[in-house]
């Protein structure tokens, strides 16, 4: 019954966060906001008993990528006076594909949905013995990735002389 | 619950054109498919799909980096990052 009630809390935390920030229109609130509906979506992980995804949906997300945005977003000033009105036949037309997504996500989940058995605990120590034993491989690929991702990073932002 | 997330992070996708707002719209989704992942595991008994939780935030960190990186680039040669202004980058 308690967790039932949090479930609820949660939600309508996250759900309130996630429309203010794409309403907002000063950048730095919204992204407030997102870190909010992080928060809130890391609550459902602990709900769900994966507490090691929590702790790291918190440290990722609503730590490192957030810092990242509101460094890049306080190095280019945004504000709300430079981020022209969205266009009005955008907003119609928006939501009705939204609608539709919604309503088509929502049957799949509708038509899957059983009594949650909850007998995984996603502890630290679970995950790294499965991720160990049997995806060692993506492990190092995602390695990897993120050595290409500095490097990129690297090379766009490059002071180079010859090209501007 | 999800679902909704993630329709609300689409909405703002078609709604806003900060490329900034894109994407952390773009976070936004990927966050709901990540809620998914963690309730199938629940909803199964393994967890599996919360090792793959683990790489989509993994592979969310590097698409953060580089796009923050590109918008960064773009917003040194043209002082703004509306995408709609950004016409001259199609093909």
């Amino acid at each position: 019954m308690s967790s039932l009630i949090a479930f609820w809390t949660l939600s309508f935390i996250a759900v309130a966060a996630a429309l203010s920030m794409i309403l907002n229109r000063n950048p730095i609130h919204s992204l407030l906001s997102l870190i909010v509906c992080f928060f809130s979506v890391a609550g459902h992980y602990l709900l769900l008993k994966a507490s090691f995804l929590a702790i790291v949906n918190i440290i990722v997300y609503a730590g490192a990528i957030m810092v990242l945005f509101l460094f890049v977003i306080m190095m280019m000033n945004l504000n709300e006076l430079n981020e022209k009105k969205p266009v009005k036949l955008f907003w119609g037309s928006a939501i009705v594909v939204t609608l539709v997504f919604i309503s088509l996500l929502a049957r799949i989940v509708w038509m899957t949905q059983t009594q949650l058995t909850h007998k995984v605990y996603g502890s630290a120590k679970a995950l790294g013995q499965l991720l160990f034993k049997y995806y060692v491989v993506p492990f190092e690929l995602s390695g990897v990735l993120f050595l290409a991702a500095i490097a990129g990073v690297i090379l766009l932002n490059k002071k180079d002389d010859h090209v501007s | 619950m999800a679902c909704i997330l993630f329709g609300i992070g689409l909405l703002g996708l078609f709604i806003r054109r900060n490329a900034i707002m894109m994407l952390m719209c773009i976070e936004l989704m990927l966050n709901a498919v990540n809620l998914i992942f963690v309730s199938s595991s629940a909803l199964h008994g393994h967890l599996s799909s919360q090792i793959m939780v683990f790489f989509i935030m993994l592979v969310a960190a590097a698409e953060v980096a580089v796009g923050l990186a590109l918008f960064a680039a773009l917003f040194r040669s043209r002082n703004h990052i509306d995408v709609s202004d950004l016409e001259d980058l199609k093909w």
